[in-house]
């Protein structure tokens, strides 16, 4: 888990309360704080919604292991292939999950990993082409608190 | 002691797209948890991770917090001649591992 | 949520009284999972647990003591020597005249032929042996608690395991035999099989022994654990063990 103390206080203060739970953690990332380091990797340029896939099982059974698979539709040609992806998330700690480079001889665009929510959120995923243009798809993952927790051995 | 485990089809054809799986032992301390007694358990994680074959750089990859303990990356490539991947973790506290794989294409 | 699930629990003190699972019924962890988790555990490639099952199988062929030996040089190839002897521990230690766990005789065998310091529980060194050692059981089917010598052991594991404790009065028995087919918060109940320890369990996001896990539940019922290492708890291992007789073992599976 990423934070025990946070959930705990969260668990005891329950769902009433979590405003004064996120003002307690000033350091939780938040959509304008996501926003921002989304501006970081895109710049000004527009980024548009399709060609990205973003596969989350939508039920999580912990947070701490989340399989993830991002794939853009691309044919990963020389001369029109994926450059990066890039994938954010809103309530961790921290806005940025991971960056992913791959070129034309990648073949297909899809990279899986495992990541960490600290809670249901919105996930986004942002690929850069090769023209230059960007692209996303997000997805709301809902992260089912387990029901008896321990400390770190 | 850290392991890694790599797969890599031994064998391709020429222009086979082939997946490539790696899990790294790592703990990726987040660097936001707390000890029993309230200290800030300090970040040590792995930052980068990169998959060269014959030396050029295939795939490459930027690591945070929120990647789960013991990495696990699978991606592509296309096969083109025989040779070797080399991977490549890189991390807080002077991580550094490496490891190879071989494959003949056909 | 922590309220509700409290209320949960009670709901389930007071639920009927403890029913042993017809042996047609029982469920391994594994058939609870999401598709995703069982994919996870199914693929070798994927298994974080694996990694420790590497380590291990350093370990094994590394000379280590004062003896200067090791496990290899008595026990030869494990996929031969260790086959099925994850299946049948908690087993019977004569000289001690008491069951010992897996992880008891590797430390016993550290001690009496390798001259070397005995590793603590959950020490990243024991849990890869272990995982090792269990791995090479994987698809056989569990014997532990045979042995006529075992009798009283098992009994002791079972009563420890029907008895109410803690400050929510609960037994083993009240969740994992009269309501494993429900869920206690947002996670299934299970029927507490141990087919598949050493686990790798996500929320631990490193593997770990089935004492680890039994601490937890011991906890999670406010209830003061056991040391790592009590004869409680190797009863208590014996008697689930024995509870799962026929079952395949996973090791090292994956749960959540």
């Amino acid at each position: 888990m990423l934070d025990p103390t946070t959930r705990r206080d969260f668990l005891a203060l329950a769902g009433s309360a979590a405003m004064l739970a996120v003002t307690l953690r000033p350091a939780k990332a938040t959509p304008a704080t996501m926003a921002s380091a989304i501006r970081t990797v895109v710049g000004t340029a527009p980024v548009k919604n399709g060609k990205v896939k973003l596969e989350v099982p939508p039920l999580v059974e912990n947070g701490n292991t989340v399989p993830m698979t991002v794939s853009v539709a691309s044919p990963m040609a020389p001369e029109d292939h994926v450059l990066s992806i890039h994938v954010f998330n809103e309530k961790n700690p921290q806005p940025n999950i991971g960056n992913f480079y791959l070129g034309p001889l990648a073949g297909r665009a899809q990279v899986s990993t495992r990541i960490r929510l600290a809670d249901s959120q919105k996930i986004i995923a942002i690929a850069k082409l090769s023209d230059g243009t960007f692209w996303s798809a997000s997805v709301e993952v809902i992260v089912t608190l387990a029901a008896c927790t321990e400390e770190p051995v | 002691m850290a392991s890694a485990l790599i797969n890599v089809p031994a064998k391709a054809k020429r222009g086979e797209i082939i997946e490539i799986k790696t899990l790294m032992s790592h703990i990726m301390e987040t660097g936001y948890r707390h000890t029993a007694t309230g200290e800030v358990i300090p970040r040590d994680i792995i930052t980068s991770f990169t998959c060269r074959f014959n030396g050029k750089e295939i795939f490459r990859a930027d690591l945070f917090p929120a990647i789960s303990a013991n990495p696990f990356f699978t991606f592509f490539t296309t096969a083109t001649e025989s040779g070797k991947f080399e991977f490549e973790w890189i991390g807080d506290k002077g991580f550094s591992e490496t490891a190879s794989a071989s494959i003949a294409v056909e | 949520m922590r309220s509700s699930a409290i209320a949960a629990i009670l709901l389930i003190a007071a639920g009927a009284a403890a029913s042993e699972i017809p042996p047609g019924d029982r469920r391994s962890g594994f058939t609870f999972m999401a598709p995703d988790t069982k994919a996870m555990q199914n693929d070798d490639t994927a298994n974080p647990a694996m990694l420790w099952v590497l380590d291990g199988e350093a370990l094994w062929k590394k000379k280590t003591g004062n003896a200067g030996k090791a496990c290899a040089d008595c026990h030869g190839d494990a996929s031969a020597s260790m086959k099925g002897v994850a299946a049948r521990y908690p087993a019977y230690d004569k000289a001690l005249g008491r069951p010992v766990d897996l992880e008891q005789r590797i430390n016993s065998c550290r001690a009496d032929r390798q001259q070397a310091a005995p590793l603590a529980y959950e020490s990243r060194d024991l849990l890869a042996l272990t995982a090792f050692i269990a791995r090479q059981s994987r698809g056989e089917a569990i014997t532990a608690g045979d042995d006529p010598q075992l009798k009283p052991f098992v009994e002791k594991g079972r009563a420890l395991y029907s008895q109410r404790q803690g400050q929510l009065n609960l037994a083993c028995a009240n969740c994992h035999d009269d309501n494993w087919d429900k869920h206690l918060a947002g996670s299934a109940i299970t029927q507490g099989h141990p087919t598949g320890y050493p686990i790798y369990r996500l929320e631990w996001q490193s593997l770990g022994s089935l004492q680890r896990r039994l601490r937890a539940c011991i906890t999670g019922i406010r209830a003061q654990a056991y040391d790592y290492g009590a004869p409680e708890l190797v009863e208590l291992e014996l008697y689930l063990m024995s509870r799962a007789r026929g079952m395949p073992m996973e090791s090292p599976a994956v749960r959540p």
